[in-house]
Order: C-alpha cells, then structure tokens, then sequence
C-alpha cells in the first residue's frame, strides 16, 4: 500500500460560490440574515455598556443614557432595533424551512418580501411606540 | 496481524477524533436559543424602552422584581450563547488558517461568555441594592 503523503497540499476542485450566481432576493437575505446577526453581536456591547453604567454610579449612567439620547446614540440604536427585529424574523423563516414546508420557489420569495417589509414596518412601529412611553 | 481500515483515513487516525462526538448538537442549541430569544427579547426591548430616559434609581427600583431581574439575564444567557454559536459558524466558514481560525473560535467564546458575566453581574448587583 503506498503511504499517503499527509503534508503535501491537493489541489482540490472548489465548489462554485456566490459569484458565480446572479443576484437574488431570497440569496441577498440570506447574506443580510448572516450580516444582521454579526452586526448583533457588536451591538450587544451597548447593551452590556447600558448595564454596567446603571450598575456602577449616577454620572456614569446619565452620561450613557445622554449618549443614546443624542441623535447619532439613536441613529445607532434604530440601526440595531431593524436589525434584531429582521434576524427575529428571518429566524422566524428558518423554523418554517426547518420544519420542512415553504420550498416552493414562489413561497419562498413571498417569504423573504415578507421579512424585509414587515422589519422596516416592525422598527417603525417600535420607534412609535417607543416616542409615544417617552412623552 | 491484518488490521482492517475500515472507512477511515489515515487523517482521522492519526487526529483521532472521529465524529468530534457533537453531532448535530450545534445545530438544536441554535434553534433552542432562538426559540427561547423570541420571548426574551421581547422582554428585553421592552424594558429598554421603559426606561428611555429614565433615572438610574428609576431603572434599579424596576431591578429590584426578581422576575424582572431573572427575565433578563435568562435573556442575556440566551442571547450571548446563541451570538457564540452564530458567529462560530462565521468564523469556520471565513477563515481557514489553524492560527487564526483556533484564535477567533477561542476568542469568540472569552468575549460572549465575558458580556454575558459582566451585564448578569450588572443586574443581579442592581437587583440587591
């Protein structure tokens, strides 16, 4: 039996990847599905932060909740608001998927339309509701 | 001695890992979490809005429920674990690297498990002032 050379690299064929596919719909959710949560995982240091001032002292909490006051805190913060609620939602669709239903090329486009328009509805009403507490 | 190879290869020997014994256990812990982030979060964002502007002696009386305290840092212990197991997804599907790709698993892991310890702690401190 002849030794397999384990060091030596092979030049494996690759599977073709996005580049090769014309842009679509359901392909370009599925890439800001991936970018939403990543973008959720940077953002959850606000959250940590707005934690840690409360637990820590007065000044420390005014200043942070004055930042989030300030219009580029709450640039900030209504970026992170579409993002959760869109991977809320895009989860939502993957739980459809997982349980095997909605493949059907025309569900699976009114699917994805569906997540994009009702997260930008969604973050819209929160921002309502929230601007409604706050008075 | 015959020694039979079975479907192995040499690779998987000399690694001895065999299947990793994880199976597909990434993958329920993900949609355990997601399932249990729905209500959570929701709780969670909630309570943020509550709070918009408030004082801090405002946010601590609403810490002192220990309901209000346990909801969020279930919340947080979801939410951090499933963000670990995500972008560990992310992590092994970018980079390919043993250095890197060893770092970044590692590092993704110190930095979830760290936020989730340092905000639980926030509140359960807030919780018993």
């Amino acid at each position: 039996m002849a030794e397999p050379n384990l060091g030596a690299k092979v030049e494996r064929p690759l599977s073709p990847h996005l580049q090769v596919y014309r842009p679509m719909l359901s392909m370009m959710m599925s890439i800001v599905h991936r970018a939403t949560g990543v973008a959720l995982y940077v953002g959850s240091v606000l959250v940590v932060w707005w934690f840690l001032a409360a637990a820590q002292s007065d000044s420390y909490f005014d200043l942070v909740q004055a930042f989030f006051g300030h219009w580029f805190g709450r640039l900030v913060l209504f970026g992170f608001s579409w993002a959760l609620i869109h991977h809320a939602l895009g989860g939502l669709r993957h739980f459809v998927w997982d349980l095997g239903r909605g493949f059907k090329l025309t569900t699976v486009e009114w699917m994805v339309k569906a997540n994009l328009i009702a997260s930008i509805v969604l973050t819209i009403v929160l921002w309502i509701i929230a601007y409604g507490v706050k008075s | 001695m015959i020694v039979d190879p079975g479907m192995k290869t040499p690779l998987k020997k000399v690694r001895g890992w065999g299947s990793s014994k994880t199976g597909t256990d990434h993958f329920w812990q993900q949609r355990a979490t997601a399932v249990a982030n729905l209500p959570l979060m929701a709780f969670m964002v909630g309570f943020v809005i509550c709070h918009l502007g408030a004082s801090r002696a405002e946010v601590i009386t609403s810490l002192h429920h220990p309901v209000v305290a346990l909801l969020l840092i279930m919340g947080l212990a979801s939410a951090f674990w499933h963000m670990r197991l995500g972008l560990q997804v992310v992590i092994e599907d970018y980079l390919h690297s043993h250095l890197t790709k060893f770092t970044a698993l590692a590092l993704n892991i110190a930095i979830a498990t760290s936020l989730f310890a340092v905000s639980a702690y926030s509140i359960l401190k807030m919780s018993f002032m």
